[in-house]
């Protein structure tokens, strides 16, 4: 297969956001995750696990709460005070709404759906309606004395219990007004703590009220007396989220110990109908503060500062026992952060608030497979872009030149000329961006580097002519009349005579950079894209797709290629398809038209179409290297699927020339290292 | 479990003999070396761990030997038969077999049987049998015929019962098969009739013997691959009479129903059999250990070139014949019991209540026979022993028992229950159990003078019984104060409630020294340490170092001995059991018994403060020793585990911590627990310090295996 050089990078200083909250949708099994920059960001959990779409976060847009409303609406709260939507297709903000009841701490959709609650800093709890448009602010319940930190509707919708500091109140949502107040002991293991924090309640709907606190306790009220009914002790330190399954048999609470326990309601004894709620299982996936858990009805999902997402399948609720049944912890981004100016060997990064674009280095050495060569140069860290406002960056790419660099926050697109005289570099921001260019969810510049492609959310595709200096708009593809979803994928055929782009669901539309028009659009996949390329010279179109599959188009004859039909009739091996990270990087080699470079966050392949595809019986990935094996056998276990899981996590792999890959790794230890040290436990004399 | 070895091979044994194998291995007078005849011509003496021949001799060209060459025990000389009637008799110095010496018998012989401690019989084809000695003064005297005309002999075993040599030999004619039992001391011989299995034209195949006091038990191998046993009393009531005995099924489908060769059979011990042949119709032939008690089949071996259904057994070795060559499987078993594999107490069948004779009504047991093998080939399990049902003494049923139970003598209920106890068990043996033992304890409670304390025990010693069967059995033995039946109880039932727990321990605490001594108690739980009384000193503290426990100054150790009961035995006091043997193994049946703290604390309160102290100084006694080994375990058979004695150390103090600080003979050891608390204290905080040290180095070590930030590497695909 060959011999490589690989820069192999760590110096990429990416820290994913602790998570805050998770809000699960039933209805399309999609899953609702904020993180602590505010980022929001929504997992089909049906198209396995993938992270189909994000809102990009804000400085000053602390997310304290998420939930669905009817309709599938996704609404969240902060510390800013406001009430946001988010629009779904156009993936951006619908509004923001002040509850003006300062920092929002806790917000519920009733169980309806029509109406959304918050409870804020000053004691207030406020009733809206959700109205098809907007939301409408109706009233606001009794004040108490501090703020709310937790809401739960009862399941009919008649009352809400209030998780506050010390105590728990049970509101009359017809009229407002609190009918109980549940005091919580403020004693934590024999010694009194100043306040007891309730981090979560949960109603259910015979009455009963569950809150789990800061001193470690999950407790069960009886609402209707208000009355103290059972007190499990279970962590040292807050348990911090809480969440019942709707068929209100278990729950999961998270604690900041980073241990998930799963409560069950069983029967006392065999065949009773008395049941009561038992501890089950503890899960420890996380090693900091779970902030938030959520329960599907086959899965507890949890995550914290720790930044993982994990996906625990319960199973007893796994009906098959296959791939699904396994533990999923998510870690990174499905989608590219880092792009390449192959010419140049630039590397840039993208960061939240800023950009890194570094100069890889050099070797004059050679050597055998394994060895780490002596650097003639070292890498280069040639600039940190900060950026402006308060707001993230979207999505930022270098082109292949290395001169040109543009990003794209919510409210602004940025474009900057790179001048390299020698080892200097100079930047030029090229200013007057027209204003259609306002937000950009995807860039990408041409492979000669004339011409720039910016997906806008509004679903449009601009093409604009980058001359020394300045620009000039070409054209803008608008969407096709009745969608608005937008683009978040691009990729552009190396003549730059083809422009592939793909949303979150419908089909890949290629256009005709030459012509300005809609060429084809390649038939609708049930499962949505993570990566698409152009193929040098046979423009053959490669799409991956979350369930792993992989298509080859070609966009000359508008059909699959042969390749791909023999490659679906024969279905890819089994433990190809039971990766569990998406796809997100596809790319060519120059010399060898045969070859597809792809990668997942923990394996890079090589697929030579010209090599037997393996079947379920061969050995998909075989490290060892074929030795004293005749010809023979070589040949006849060689197989199209070279891959290796030597870099990992592997957030970036490219092909810079014929001989030499870059691989950007970012070790989960490094990212370990820089978050907030966990609560410490003791081992020894406990 | 018992365990076949390597099996090795007699080397150059070629055995011109054919597919019968060898005529006999037997044993000579030294350990480890064996005497081989072959079928043809040759005796080859064997050292078998050597696996080498120390000995051949050969019969003239035109001889052959008919009977296997045995050893004179008494004289260290072979005897060995050839053309029937000829005996030879040699030594081991001796080369030729034409030069020793012969004698000429007048009658055909079938076996020489010689065992260690009595001198070699010689069983002749007619059935008579002479002592080799009485043989030789007249070679040729007339030998009487004992068995019928057509009946032929075959299978014979000599053995001593009580230094009685006692003489077995099966016959057989026209498919009847008889056993003759000849006694020496009174040269008496019994003739049986053997009526085996169901199976009317099942051909018996192979043949082996156990033997216990009063019976000789005889295995049998039969044709539809059965083993069944049968019982031929060594002592018969009427010798005169021919009488019939009885086999009864004792493993079923051992072998292959229709294997019609190579199957043999040997009791390896009371509980264990060898079986050669094959498992199945189809399969290659195997030798197999089956555990008769429990119908298990324990371990097999797979013989793939064939056997000759031979199979002898001497000491830890199986003689076989293995293809063509005479092979050796070291065996090894260890007494195994059910409870044993089940992490139970030893098993409790009491072998005193095997006194039911052995004969059998056939009628009544073939009912309950086939019975039982429906319902077991229902189950597909293999078959549980049958045990016979006697027909006279009749045993009780249990109405009958419960009856008895209202009215009979203590020692009519006892000798009653032992018969009950003695058949087999029903299904709804534990429930009858129950009842029994609720009877017993009404008519305890109505007659204050009836205890009757053996059958209770036995009771209990069934395994079924728990607390909740029977609640008033423990709450009798605590009015009695028989502790040893408390201990049995403690011991046996898995659910006492924490109060009786409690009231237990009250009893074994406050009961005299002089009134335990006369009672039995289960030591097994206390081993040598508690009974080295007064005597040995306890090594010095090091050992006790190794847990943290410093007691650097010797001083505050000896005062805190002083303070105890005896100040002038301060120093050895803690080196030595505070408490008798006998009373350590009953305060260990508590340690042992399940509690949980929320319900044995309160009643923990009511204990006297002395006996607090007394239980507290066991306990922190128990705990020095622990520490002595690196493993912290006691040792001996089940002790009490260093978990528990510190469960109980802290569940004593949290019951009675005022009582036991204002008291002073407890102030010492309270000084001696508070600094070992301490110390744990210490390390463990000195553990977490280093805990820290640790991570950090752990770091330090990862960055130096992490790599740059930023490396070229060569890779190749392949």
């Amino acid at each position: 297969m060959g011999e490589f050089k690989v820069h192999r990078v760590r110096f990429f200083n990416y820290v994913p956001s602790g998570i805050r909250c998770v809000a699960y949708n039933d209805q399309s099994n999609r899953l609702a995750v904020s993180r602590t920059d505010g980022t929001v960001e929504i997992y089909n959990l049906s198209a396995n696990y993938f992270q189909e779409k994000f809102f990009p976060g804000h400085e000053s847009r602390a997310t304290e709460a998420l939930c669905w409303a009817k309709g599938q609406r996704l609404f969240s709260a902060g510390l800013n005070g406001e009430i946001i939507e988010y629009d779904l297709q156009a993936l951006n903000i619908k509004y923001a709404m002040d509850a003006f009841g300062g920092p929002i701490w806790s917000m519920a959709a009733s169980p309806s759906g029509s109406q959304l609650l918050v409870g804020c800093e000053d004691g207030s709890v406020k009733l809206f309606q959700v109205t098809p448009e907007k939301i409408q602010f109706e009233r606001n319940f009794d004040r108490q004395k501090s703020r709310i930190l937790s809401l739960s509707w009862h399941p009919s919708g008649t009352h809400v219990a209030a998780g506050s500091i010390d105590y728990i109140s049970v509101f009359d949502v017809k009229s407002g007004s609190a009918i109980h107040k549940m005091l919580v002991d403020r004693q934590y293991m024999g010694v009194s703590k100043r306040k007891c924090i309730i981090w979560g309640v949960a109603f259910l709907s015979d009455g009963t009220v569950i809150s789990v606190d800061s001193a470690g306790k999950v407790q069960f009220w009886d609402s209707a007396t208000g009355t103290l009914v059972k007190n499990h002790l279970i962590a040292n330190a807050d348990v911090q989220s809480i969440a019942v399954s709707d068929q209100e048999d278990s729950f999961v609470v998270g604690t900041a110990e980073g241990t998930v326990f799963h409560f069950q309601l069983v029967s006392v004894t065999s065949n009773s109908s008395e049941k009561q709620w038992v501890r089950t299982k503890p899960f420890q996936h996380h090693t900091h503060d779970v902030r938030a858990v959520a329960h599907s009805p086959t899965a507890l999902i949890s995550g914290g500062t720790d930044t993982h997402l994990v996906i625990r399948p319960l199973m007893e609720k796994v009906e098959v026992k296959n791939y699904d049944a396994a533990l999923r912890k998510i870690t990174f981004p499905h989608r590219r952060l880092v792009s390449c100016a192959k010419k140049r060997q630039l590397l840039l990064f993208q960061f939240a608030h800023h950009l890194e674009l570094w100069r890889l280095g050099s070797t004059v050495a050679t050597g055998k497979n394994g060895d780490t060569l002596p650097l003639s140069k070292d890498a280069d860290h040639l600039l940190h872009l900060k950026a402006k406002g308060p707001e993230n960056i979207i999505c930022s790419c270098i082109s292949p030149c290395g001169s040109w660099i543009a990003y794209s926050t919510t409210s602004r697109f940025f474009l900057y000329r790179l001048n390299h005289e020698h080892d200097n570099i100079s930047l030029q921001r090229v200013s007057k961006m027209p204003a259609f260019l306002r937000s950009a969810l995807q860039i990408l510049f041409s492979e000669d580097s004339t011409k720039l492609f910016v997906a806008s959310n509004q679903g449009s595709l601009h093409v604009i002519r980058l001359l020394e200096g300045s620009f000039k708009h070409l054209h803008t593809f608008q969407p096709q009349s009745g969608t608005v979803e937008s683009m978040c994928l691009l990729a552009v055929s190396p003549d730059g005579n083809w422009l592939a782009a793909s949303g979150t669901s419908a089909g890949v539309h290629v256009y005709s950079v030459k012509h300005l028009k809609l060429h084809c659009t390649v038939p609708a996949y049930n499962f949505p894209v993570t990566a698409l390329a152009i193929a040098p010279n046979t423009n053959n179109l490669v799409i991956a797709h979350s369930d792993q599959q992989v298509f080859e188009y070609s966009i000359p004859d508008k059909q699959y290629t042969e390749w791909s039909r023999t490659i679906q009739k024969q279905g890819f091996h089994h433990l190809w398809l039971q990766r569990d990270t998406p796809i997100t990087h596809i790319s060519f080699h120059p010399k060898r038209p045969m070859h597809i470079l792809l990668h997942d966050a923990y394996m890079f392949c090589i697929i030579d179409k010209s090599l037997p595809l393996p079947n379920d019986k061969t050995l998909l990935y075989n490290p060892l290297p074929p030795t004293n094996e005749s010809d023979v056998i070589r040949r006849r276990t060689a197989h199209a699927f070279k891959i290796s899981k030597i870099y990992k996590p592997l957030l970036f792999m490219e092909l810079l020339d014929e001989r030499t890959l870059v691989a950007v790794e970012r070790p989960l230890d490094d990212i370990i290292a820089q978050l907030p040290p966990p609560i410490k436990k003791k081992k020894f004399g406990t | 479990m018992a365990a076949l070895e390597e099996e090795f091979t007699l080397t150059a044994v070629l055995l011109g003999s054919g597919p019968d194998g060898p005529l006999g291995v037997e044993p000579s007078n030294k350990t480890d070396q064996f005497l081989v005849t072959d079928s043809g011509r040759t005796v080859i003496l064997y050292k078998v761990s050597d696996q080498k021949p120390l000995g051949s001799w050969s019969v003239k060209q035109g001889q052959i030997i008919t009977c296997p060459a045995v050893c004179n025990f008494q004289t260290g000389e072979f005897i060995v038969v050839h053309d029937n009637k000829v005996l030879r008799i040699w030594n081991n110095e001796d080369v030729n077999l034409d030069k020793v010496f012969k004698a000429t018998l007048s009658a055909e012989v079938y076996r020489i049987h010689s065992i260690q401690g009595t001198e070699p019989l010689v069983l002749f084809k007619e059935g008579a049998v002479r002592s080799l000695e009485a043989l030789l003064e007249e070679p040729q005297q007339k030998i009487e015929t004992v068995i019928s005309d057509e009946e032929v002999i075959k299978w014979t075993k000599f053995f001593m019962v009580f230094r009685h040599p006692v003489l077995i030999f099966i016959t057989e004619k026209h498919g009847n098969y008889f056993a003759y039992v000849q006694k020496f001391n009174s040269r008496i011989l019994s003739k049986y009739t053997l009526v085996l299995g169901q199976e009317e034209n099942s051909v018996i195949q192979s043949f082996s013997t156990s033997v216990d006091r009063k019976f000789i038990s005889l295995m049998s191998l039969s044709s539809d691959g059965c083993v069944y046993e049968t019982l031929i009393p060594i002592h018969p009531s009427d010798p005169e009479k021919n009488q019939r005995v009885v086999g009864s099924l004792l493993l079923k489908s051992a072998v292959s129903g229709n294997a019609r060769s190579g199957v043999g059979l040997t009791v390896l011990d009371k509980d264990h059999v060898a079986v050669l042949g094959p498992p199945l119709p189809t399969s290659k032939e195997c030798l197999s250990i089956w555990n008769i008690k429990f119908q298990t089949l324990q371990t097999s071996k797979e013989l793939p070139q064939g056997t000759s259904g031979q199979l002898w057994y001497y000491g830890e070795n199986l003689f076989m014949l293995h293809g063509k060559f005479l092979t050796v499987i070291p065996y090894k078993c260890e007494v195994s019991s059910l409870a044993g594999a089940l992490g139970k107490l030893k098993h409790s069948q009491n072998p005193g209540t095997h006194a039911i004779p052995h004969f059998v009504n056939w009628e009544a047991s073939q009912e309950s026979g086939l019975g039982s093998q429906n319902s077991e080939q229902t189950k597909r399990i293999l078959r549980r022993r049958k045990i016979e049902v006697s027909v006279q003494p009749e045993v009780p049923t249990s109405k009958q028992l419960l009856a008895t139970i209202k009215k009979g003598s203590e020692k009519h209920i006892e000798v009653e229950l032992r018969k009950f106890l003695a058949i087999k068990r029903t299904p709804d043996f534990h429930t009858i159990i129950g009842d029994i033992v609720i009877g017993l304890l009404e008519r305890c409670k109505t007659e204050p003078s009836f205890y009757p304390r053996n059958a209770l025990m036995q009771l209990i010693q069934t395994h079924v019984l728990s607390y909740s069967l029977c609640p008033g059995l423990m709450e009798i033995a605590l009015e009695k104060t028989d502790v040893q039946m408390l201990q049995l109880c403690l011991q046996q039932f898995p659910d006492i409630p924490e109060s009786v727990t409690c009231a237990c321990l009250k009893i074994f605490l406050g009961i005299g020294d002089d009134s335990l001594q006369e009672t039995d108690i289960n030591m097994e739980s206390v081993s040598d340490y508690a009974s080295t009384v007064q005597g040995e000193k306890m090594e010095e503290q090091a050992e006790i170092l190794q847990n943290g426990f410093n007691l650097e100054d010797d001083n505050c150790e000896n005062c805190a001995q002083q303070l105890s009961a005896k100040p002038q035995a301060a120093v050895e006091e803690a080196a030595l059991c505070p408490v008798i043997p006998k009373r350590a193994a009953l305060l260990n049946a508590i340690l042992h018994s399940a509690y949980s703290e929320t319900f044995l604390l309160p009643h923990l309160k009511g204990i006297p403060a002395q006996h607090i102290t007394l239980f507290l100084q066991y306990l922190y006694f128990l705990y020095l020793k622990c520490s002595e080994n690196v493993t912290m375990t006691l040792p001996g058979i089940h002790p009490p585990t260093l978990n528990q004695i510190m469960d109980w150390i802290c569940l004593l103090l949290d019951a009675n911590f005022t009582v036991v600080v204002m008291i002073p003979e407890a102030k010492r050891l309270l000084l001696s627990l508070y600094k070992f608390v301490k110390s744990q204290i210490s390390i463990c905080s000195e553990l977490n310090k280093i805990e820290v040290g640790f991570r950090e180095l752990q770091k330090l070590n990862q960055e130096k295996n992490n790599r740059e930030l930023y490396s070229i590497e060569v890779l190749e695909l392949f």
